[in-house]
Parts: C-alpha cells; structure tokens; sequence
C-alpha cells in the first residue's frame, strides 16, 4: 500500500485525498485523525502529521479546536480540478511514449481506448 | 528543537580498533530515531557509553544536559534493551517485570499485561535461561515499551521474533508512542521493515556518522534508472553515481539527487525505466559507495608514499 520513493507525507495526503474524491470523506466530515492514520498505515506519526498539515495549508481540510479535522466546503471540487490538470502530465505522456515505442500513433490510441471502454463500461 | 541527547566528538578506542571515531551527533526529543549500519559499525558501543554501560575514550556525552555516569537522575529516565540482555541464572520473566517495574518510574504495569499476552510470554515455571531466542526477546521488548523511559534503545531487539511478533512490537510501539510521545532509538538490521515508523536516521558506518536526517527527506533523494550504456552519461550529468551494475548494453545506475519532474519527463519520453530506491538499498549503496570511496584515497596515499 506503502510504496518506496516518494515522500511518505505525500502518499498519506494522497490517500486522504483519494478518499475525499470518491466520496467516501464527505464535506464537513471528520477527517481520520493524525495517529489514526499512523497506526492504520503503520508509519510514524509525524509523518502522517505532516501530510495532514500538507492538506491544512491546501485548504482540504480544516480544524475545529479541541475535536480534530474536518473537510473543508468545496474540497472535493478543487481536488477533481486538480487531478484533472495533472492528469496529462502523469498518465497521458507514459502512455504516448509506450506507444511511440511500439509503433502506436495517436489513431491507433484512440481506437484501442474505444474498443476497451466499449467493453468494460456499462 | 529541544535535544535530549548531545554528543561531541566522541571516540572509543579498543586496543588498536577504533570502534568510534571522532563522532557528533544529537537525539531530539520525542522523536523515533533509527540507528542503522553493518554489524560492528560501532552501533552498540555507541549506545552503550549513551546509557554510562561503557566508558568513552575521548569527547563529551550528555544526556538531559547532565553526565550519564553513576548519575542515577538520568538514567532512571532512560531503558536500554540489549540484543544480549543478561539476567540472573534463576530469574523467571516474572522477576524481570517485577525488577523494571521497581526501577522505572513511569512503568505501565497495564500495557506490560497486555503485553505479555500478546507475546504470549510463560511468566513463571521457567528461568529466562531456559527461554527461546524469541521469547527472550520479548522479555527485552516488554520491558522497552512498558518503562515508558523518556528515551529507550533498542538494540536488535527482535532476533528470533517471528513476522507476526514482530508486527506486534512494531504496532504496540507505534500505538503507544502516538499516546506518550518519547524518544525512542530503534538499532535494526531490517531497514525496510522499520524504515516507515522512523522519524529520523542515524547511519553509522565504520565508528562514522554518514547519514543523519530526516526519514522523508531521504525517501526520494536517489533513483535507479535503467539505461543503455551509450547514453549514460545524457542521464546522469551533473548527478553523484553511487552503484552501477551492467548487463551487455543494459546499465543500472543509482544516482543521487532528487529527480524534477522535467527530469522524469525526459526519462519517460526516451522510454527510460525509473525505479525508487528503498531506504534499504540506499544505505547499502551509500555505505558500500564510502568504502569505496575510503579504499581509492587510501590507495592513492599508499602511492604517493611509494
């Protein structure tokens, strides 16, 4: 669940996220406190501390004195505009430069996506 | 940054070994610290002129900015778990308890229960001696977490604790730490399985401090990158390579040096394979990179005297 490389601050921030994004961390809810996330993770918990703070800054989350984290009111779409403009950046451009590799150009990309969400998608 | 532990040019000298060398350091408080390196690097010895079990050759140790020698004030606020703890030849685990819970003033005889249980522990009916490895070890760790020392060490404290016992002390050591924050100092050979409770990393290598820093700044610092052994040196210009294994045209190179996203961009684009490095493999890479390092320059003045 942990991978090795990058920041482990990130990757706690990241799941926090993730959660907020598919709904399951609805707005105004009580975001999983700092050791909670610790011992679910197994990592030490000034690293979790420090991604929460990460998502504090970031405006996701937000603090009421003396009972923990809360998201904050319009996180989630800040979050999906975000992942939306990183989205090129971390799966499109591996994906063309696969397909470079293979002799693959841009029609022969947008067919095979079209065939394979003709399948999986309901 | 409140530190507990100052450390000033610090050596140990044995006969004609140097077991520490001229070392400097501080321990801040509350903070879960990973002592790391080969056998003999000089870990153990480090931590025991800490706890005043061993006597420095040369330099200053202070512990709460006292002296740790004979001063019973600072070392009843510290607990050291040594891989080969002795007790008594009739001593049954029970007594070990009974001993801790005496000398420590922020035992938790509670967790120390819940602790035996989980470790399912014999208390009495048996001396310590007649232990297996494992159980002796969870005698050690017992007492480690239960003391509630404002700093405890734990050197190896897990041989013969098989992967369930040792997920167990690494939970139980996580789950109290989060509610009674102390410093701990965790020695280990199994880097990649603690690297994620440290806060902090202390690399000793050879009597020498070669790494001290945060867990998280080091996670991303190197890379390997897998490139054809052409186009190297495009790659790596400018960067610290610290090992490179080749196979035909294909070469495996570790680099230092935080990779940008430009960087990884440039990589992916030329179909490169970029992998992170563990924590691990980054300080075997670094500690082997030294000896090499150390075995070149003294060669070299092995030449020049020729």
């Amino acid at each position: 669940m942990v991978e090795e490389g990058r920041a482990l601050f990130l990757q706690i921030a990241e799941s926090v996220e993730d959660a907020i994004i598919d709904g399951s961390l609805t707005e105004e809810s009580q975001a999983p406190s700092t050791n909670e996330l610790a011992a679910f993770h197994r990592i030490n918990p000034a690293t979790a501390a420090k991604g929460v703070n990460m998502l504090v800054d970031k405006g996701v989350l937000y603090k009421r004195r003396g009972i923990g984290m809360f998201v904050a009111p319009g996180a989630r779409e800040r979050l999906l505009d975000e992942r939306r403009t990183a989205f090129a950046d971390r799966y499109v451009e591996p994906l063309l430069a696969e397909a470079r590799k293979l002799g693959l150009g841009p029609a022969d990309l947008t067919a095979l996506i079209n065939d394979r969400a003709a399948v999986t998608e309901p | 940054m409140t530190h507990v532990i100052e450390v000033e040019h610090l050596t140990k000298r044995y006969r004609d070994t140097v077991a520490v060398d001229d070392v400097s350091f501080s321990i801040e408080k509350d903070t879960i610290y990973g002592l790391l390196g080969r056998n003999g690097a000089g870990k153990t010895t480090v931590m025991s002129i800490l706890t005043a079990q061993n006597f420095a050759t040369s330099g200053t140790v202070r512990v709460f900015g006292q002296h740790p020698y004979e001063n019973a004030r600072v070392l009843e606020r510290m607990c050291f778990v040594r891989e080969s703890q002795k007790y008594p030849d009739d001593a049954t685990p029970r007594h070990a308890l009974r001993m801790a819970r005496l000398f420590f003033p922020h035992w938790d005889q509670e967790l120390a229960d819940q602790l035996v249980d989980d470790f399912q522990l014999p208390l009495k009916g048996r001396t310590i001696k007649k232990l297996s490895r494992g159980q002796l070890s969870a005698v050690g760790v017992i007492i480690g977490l239960a003391s509630r020392a404002e700093i405890t060490f734990f050197d190896e404290p897990y041989l013969g604790l098989d992967a369930v016992a040792r997920q167990i002390f690494y939970d139980r050591l996580l789950s109290d730490y989060a509610e009674h924050p102390r410093t701990i100092i965790l020695s280990s050979h199994l880097i990649d399985e603690v690297s994620n409770l440290l806060g902090r990393v202390l690399v000793i290598d050879r009597g020498r401090i070669v790494m001290d820093e945060e867990t998280d700044e080091i996670r991303d610092r190197a890379a390997n990158i897998v490139v054809d052994a052409a186009a190297v040196e495009a790659f790596t210009a400018g960067r610290e390579i610290i090992h490179r294994r080749s196979l035909g045209r294909t070469t495996s190179v570790t680099v230092l040096g935080r990779l940008t996203s430009d960087d990884r961009a440039r990589m992916a684009a030329a179909g490169l394979d970029v992998a992170p490095v563990s924590l691990q493999q980054l300080i075997v890479r670094t500690t082997q990179h030294a000896a090499e390092q150390g075995g070149v320059s003294s060669s070299l003045e092995e030449g020049a005297l020729r």
